[in-house]
């Protein structure tokens, strides 16, 4: 099936108005393994009709790993050239398929002037499933699957967004299973805070082992996460236990594409 | 009457050294920057009563959490007792409220006995938990030295104390027995719920000369404990009993992800993208970007730094620290009072040629960081050790351009093609078209 992914301009110039704007992110427009949550997520927006539009090459970095690795300038003047291109097509409601975006557009663009409606994918495909726009029901794919949900920090304990994406994971007739860390004391995967363009400073083992052990620990068979750099750090946590063949790790809008047949 | 004169010059020496000391903390707290935490007043008293009255944050850990309370609620309606012993100490009696408050009186001392031999059995947990169980978060380098004999030592004062207050009830009521009580010359028992038991069955084989005596030791013993215990506070960990409250008031009450923005690159940045917007005239602009030292922290970091009593629950959940790296969050808050203390003794205008950045915390410590906020969610009282973290790395990268080399290179990458990686911008929608 071919992706209808319209862009602002294009919209723009038929005279159109999305309803919101879909954010795709660095992670999402080039990363190989981020490309297919971004694929998914359209998927499921295209099915329920919904009216979105995506800025294309007129996107750029939010500008979060700058402000997480200290340098406000690079972040700021991201921020404004951003604020002036959303300004510019007037844009009211964001939907990321990132919570690092996610966080830096809802937190920090509003003092900059940038104030929007910002939500992560879970919430607008939590609320499409609740205004009937998508139905699951009778989906077989993953009926019964232990899947666990490991948080995003930047969507969990820095936005107290917990239950958007376990709601998701109830409706796939899954059964959900928690690390033992979870939720607010959801362990880090390792890659927030700048870390993901770096090595990590030396220790004894990588936060992301330390984090795919709670994940094996809890038997499950996919690790659902909400972030592609979460996404990253537990598929390569996974391989380092060679445990590529019988976990999964795979975004909640991938999981509902697939439980949807999309 | 002498009594009575050394009582109140005790009394007044030891609240006025208090007061000094305190004094001395307030203005090193105002040495920080301004940040205004004044705003939903009735939401920061809600988090005030729910996080350090109501310790709601400490319940994650249940077991702790109640040997705590043991110790924080004898601590508090002890208070009560602390004032008939003050008001006897001034006046020169004894047991003043006794008469005035009858039956209730001794339910008042029976509870806060009980309360008592809570607390002691809460201290004992506590000095076994941290000397004879080897728990990581009691082990920490940053806890060498010092940090350890400070918190054993507030652990032993609390025993002693308790000890006076039920030598002072337990004496008191063989006294009564033998009707040689100081505030009631008929024979019987005041009906203490420890002490009625407790103290025949210590002091019954004493003789009614030598039980004043002890009395008085145990009197006297109690209120010099306090006195020093008052004053011990402003050296130690321990200052969390009264600073809880000021710092879960004025707690970030804003998503944990928002990091402060900074209005002076605001200004800067302004200018780059438009050459003809006027500076602000007021704002010049500051010293230096980020942290180096105490004083370019805010008010409520330093508030943050003097509270935090050096639990280690943030330093247990610390990714980095889980894992073996250099930081602790911990020890950011140790860093930062410690510094505070040693730039609050210099003199008027002396500068030392030390910093909080580079000579307490090393930028390892704080390049190991996520941000993931597990440190400022496991607090008990909200104290915000991410934020010092990054006002330090925004000193490291704006001012001395020191940072690892993939970060400088995700930088420009940004700065260059808008992204961290090296993409070019053009390829953004590409994603669309690939099958």
């Amino acid at each position: 099936m071919r992706l209808n992914v319209p862009t602002m301009s294009e919209m723009m110039a038929k005279g159109e108005t999305p309803e919101i704007l879909f954010w795709v992110g660095c992670a999402g427009s080039f990363d190989d393994r981020a490309k297919k949550i971004t694929k998914a997520l359209v998927k499921i927006l295209n099915h329920c009709k919904v009216s979105f539009a995506v800025l294309g090459t007129e996107e750029s970095c939010t500008g979060d790993p700058a402000k997480r690795a200290g340098n406000e300038f690079t972040f700021q003047m991201q921020a404004m050239m951003n604020i002036q291109v959303l300004d510019g097509y007037d844009v009211k409601r964001i939907v990321t398929g990132c919570p690092h975006c996610f966080n830096t557009l809802k937190n920090e663009y509003p003092e900059l002037g940038g104030k929007y409606e910002v939500i992560h994918h879970t919430q607008l495909i939590q609320d499409l499933i609740n205004t009937g726009k998508l139905g699951l029901e009778g989906s077989q794919t993953y009926k019964g699957k232990k899947i666990t949900f490991h948080d995003p920090c930047y969507l969990g304990r820095a936005n107290d967004v917990y239950e958007a994406p376990r709601a998701l994971i109830e409706k796939l007739d899954a059964e959900l299973v928690e690390m033992k860390r979870c939720k607010t004391n959801g362990l880090c995967c390792g890659a927030g805070g700048a870390q993901m363009f770096k090595e990590a400073e030396k220790g004894n083992k990588e936060i992301n082992i330390e984090r795919t052990e709670d994940a094996l620990e809890s038997n499950a068979e996919i690790i659902a996460t909400g972030c592609p750099f979460c996404n990253t750090m537990m598929t390569d946590g996974i391989k380092n236990f060679n445990k590529e063949n019988d976990i999964q790790v795979l975004d909640v809008a991938e999981l509902i594409a697939n439980a949807a047949e999309l | 009457m002498l009594s009575i004169v050394v009582f109140i010059s005790l009394f007044v020496f030891s609240t006025g050294l208090f007061l000094l000391n305190a004094n001395k903390i307030r203005k090193n707290i105002r040495l920080g920057r301004v940040v205004n935490r004044s705003d939903k007043p009735l939401i920061r008293l809600k988090t005030m009563v729910m996080v350090a009255l109501g310790q709601k944050k400490m319940f994650n850990r249940p077991i702790a959490a109640f040997l705590h309370l043991a110790l924080y609620v004898a601590f508090v309606i002890t208070q009560i007792e602390l004032l008939e012993i003050i008001a006897d100490g001034i006046t020169g009696n004894h047991r003043m409220f006794y008469f005035s408050l009858g039956d209730f009186y001794v339910f008042m001392v029976s509870f806060i006995e009980i309360l008592s031999v809570l607390a002691f059995v809460a201290t004992i947990a506590f000095l076994w938990r941290r000397n004879m169980l080897s728990l990581p978060r009691f082990n920490k380098n940053e806890l060498l030295g010092w940090p350890k004999k400070d918190a054993n030592l507030i652990l032993i004062m609390e025993l002693v104390l308790i000890v006076f207050i039920l030598t002072m009830n337990g004496t008191d009521e063989v006294l009564y027995n033998r009707g040689g009580s100081y505030v009631d010359f008929s024979k019987g028992s005041f009906g203490f719920s420890i002490s009625a038991w407790l103290g025949p069955l210590v002091f019954d084989s004493f003789n009614v000369e030598t039980l004043r005596i002890f009395e008085r030791i145990g009197w006297w013993g109690h209120i010099s404990m306090v006195f020093l215990f008052l004053n011990y506070l402003p050296y130690s960990k321990h200052l969390h009993v009264l600073l809880a409250f000021p710092t879960t008031y004025f707690s970030n009450l804003q998503a944990k992800g928002k990091f402060s923005h900074m209005k002076s690159v605001e200004n800067e940045v302004k200018l780059i993208l438009d050459p003809n917007a006027i500076p602000p005239e007021s704002d010049a602009p500051p010293s230096r970007f980020g942290a180096k030292d105490v004083a370019d922290l805010t008010w409520k970091n330093l508030l943050d730094a003097y509270s935090c009593t050096e639990c280690g629950r943030c330093t247990d959940v610390c990714p980095a620290n889980n894992t073996g790296k250099l930081l602790s969050p911990r020890k950011i808050m140790m860093d930062t009072r410690d510094r505070l203390v040693e730039v609050g003794e210099l003199k008027k205008g002396e500068v030392d040629n030390k910093s909080l950045l580079g000579d307490y915390i090393s930028p390892e410590e704080l390049w190991a960081c996520t941000s993931c906020n597990a440190c400022v969610e496991a607090c008990p009282i909200n104290i915000d050790p991410l934020a010092i973290i990054i006002d330090l790395r925004r000193n490291l990268v704006m001012e001395e351009s020191a940072m690892p080399s993939e970060l400088a290179g995700m930088l420009t990458n940004i700065e260059n093609n808008g992204a961290p990686w090296q993409f070019s911008q053009s390829d953004r929608l590409n994603w669309a078209n690939e099958e």
